[in-house]
């Protein structure tokens, strides 16, 4: 493979996913790397959303001794408009195993636990093939398929779920915080981290970095959906603009706004679709990356009943055990339901939204709340004179067509949502 | 207390949100550390009381001592540098 070269990960073989002698023949082992030091010089972050240093993760691990440890890879990918670590998995799963391997030898494990979401079938069946054909004497790998939610894939939910068949999400009085299985140590690395370590330690950390800008180097795998001919996955190099991103996945090129990072991320004005994709320019302009989420939202839609959509489905999706987002989410989702479709005029409704907002703000166990509320921050920015108009009574019409932009799953039984 | 108060340290309010039920004996022990929002469950108002502020750490010490679900921890910092 050429340095420089794309795809590095979405790889596969014809109409099904790489053998492990497939794998190996793609991805050689070029030359004989020390795989701790050129994760150090490598720089690569997080790719599960939070984008913190790997090797820092990785360091911390290695200094708790006296324990045995444990390498967990997160492919649950909750997010209904990620796709990312499915695909990335059905295609190429030799490299997210061969990456989870070389960070369980970083830190001295001989145990890797591969968690995939209980109802992506195709992901599963990749995994389950891919395991059969691995030979490995030192290490022991097993799969672990928790239930789907949003909140199960996050990384003390996981870790509880492992321990003791509970998706919930922990509270962490301590920071750094370090995961216990059993009495075991664990470390936690998203699906695609993964698959770039497996990269760094055959090619090194030079080879890694020629791709991307010097402070996010590599490449990102997005799932762009919303307003595209087809949902799909894109593996681009960190620093592309966006409209370089938009128009190779077929997008409308014109949109309204654009939400980033996913359902706790930020909408966009479309003045800013020129900005570089990494994570120095997009906190410039107050987005993040996340785990790589594009959802276009175009100009035929109404921008807050899509928000109130997605926080109407994030709301039943709280683990319920916090007050402020047990009792808060809902009550914002009717905020803004109210916003968006009464007739009459709802300023008030408008204040009580935002002071709720600013209420509930980082008093969860996760951040679950806080990601609902800078989405809502956001679209109320973003959409301003959409809410001017709507909040006087005003709506725009485009609330009440049948067509959504994000992939927000339908709710299985509207009337039995539990508001408390 | 000495050290730390003769310096002029100060004092933080965790709450664990999963733990705590709603209770709202804190915001009664407690009224100007700690509020409570429209459904019941508690606001830490300020973080970082300077510890000079004797009233508001004996009544800190209150809320974690009477909480039901012992879900308040008062943590004393010390100055820096």
């Amino acid at each position: 493979m050429k340095p420089n070269e794309l795809p590095r990960l979405l790889r596969s073989g014809p109409q099904r996913a790489l053998t492990q002698r497939e794998f190996e023949e793609l991805y050689p082992r070029t030359k004989t790397l020390s795989p701790l030091d050129e994760l150090k010089a490598s720089g690569l972050t997080g790719r599960g959303g939070a984008a913190f240093e790997t090797f820092r993760k990785v360091d911390l691990i290695r200094q708790q001794h006296g324990h045995r440890k444990v390498m967990v890879v997160n492919c649950m990918e909750g997010e209904p408009a990620s796709h990312k670590d499915k695909t990335l998995a059905s295609l190429n799963p030799h490299l997210i195993l061969d990456g989870a391997r070389a960070l369980a030898t970083m830190i001295g494990a001989h145990r890797v636990i591969v968690c995939v979401e209980r109802d992506s079938k195709r992901t599963i069946n990749a995994f389950t093939a891919a395991l059969g054909e691995l030979n490995d004497s030192h290490i022991t790998f097993e799969l672990q398929t928790p239930p789907g939610r949003y909140v199960a894939g996050e990384e003390s939910a996981l870790i509880h779920w492992l321990n003791s068949f509970e998706s919930l999400p922990q509270y962490r009085a301590k920071r750094p915080y370090i995961p216990h299985i059993g009495r075991h140590v664990a470390m936690v690395d998203n699906a695609e981290t993964c698959a770039n370590v497996s990269i760094i330690s055959r090619f090194g950390a030079g080879w890694f970095r020629s791709l991307g800008t010097p402070q996010s180097p590599g490449s990102q795998l997005v799932s762009v959906t919303g307003a595209v001919e087809r949902p799909v996955v894109l593996e681009v190099s960190l620093g592309t603009t966006l409209r370089d991103i938009l128009s190779a996945a077929h997008a409308d090129l014109d949109p309204q706004a654009i939400l980033l990072g996913g359902y706790g991320g930020t909408f966009i004005k479309p003045e800013h679709l020129d900005v570089a994709y990494d994570h120095a320019s997009l906190s410039a302009i107050g987005a993040t990356l996340g785990p790589g989420i594009i959802v276009v939202i175009p100009k035929s839609a109404c921008g807050l009943a899509e928000t109130q959509r997605i926080v109407k489905w994030m709301a039943n999706e709280s683990a319920r055990q916090c007050g402020p987002c047990a009792f808060g989410l809902p009550a914002l989702s009717q905020d803004l339901h109210e916003l968006t479709y009464s007739t009459r005029s709802s300023a008030t409704t408008l204040l009580r939204l935002k002071e709720r907002s600013g209420i509930i703000n980082g008093r969860g166990a996760c951040k679950h709340p806080d990601g609902v509320i800078r989405l809502i921050a956001s679209a109320l920015e973003v959409f301003s004179n959409d809410v001017a108009a709507h909040s006087k009574g005003r709506t725009c019409g485009n609330e009440r067509r049948a067509e959504h932009y994000a992939t927000v799953p339908r709710l299985e039984n509207e009337k039995d949502l539990v508001w408390e | 207390m000495g050290v730390i108060n003769r310096r002029g340290g100060s004092f933080v309010i965790h709450i664990d949100p999963i733990l705590c039920d709603g209770y709202g004996h804190c915001h009664e022990l407690a009224p100007e550390d700690i509020t409570i929002d429209e459904w019941g469950y508690p606001v830490v108002v300020a973080q970082n009381i300077p510890l000079k502020n004797h009233q508001a750490y004996e009544a800190a010490k209150y809320a974690e001592r009477g909480c039901p679900r012992q879900a308040i921890r008062v943590e004393k910092i010390a100055p820096t540098a």
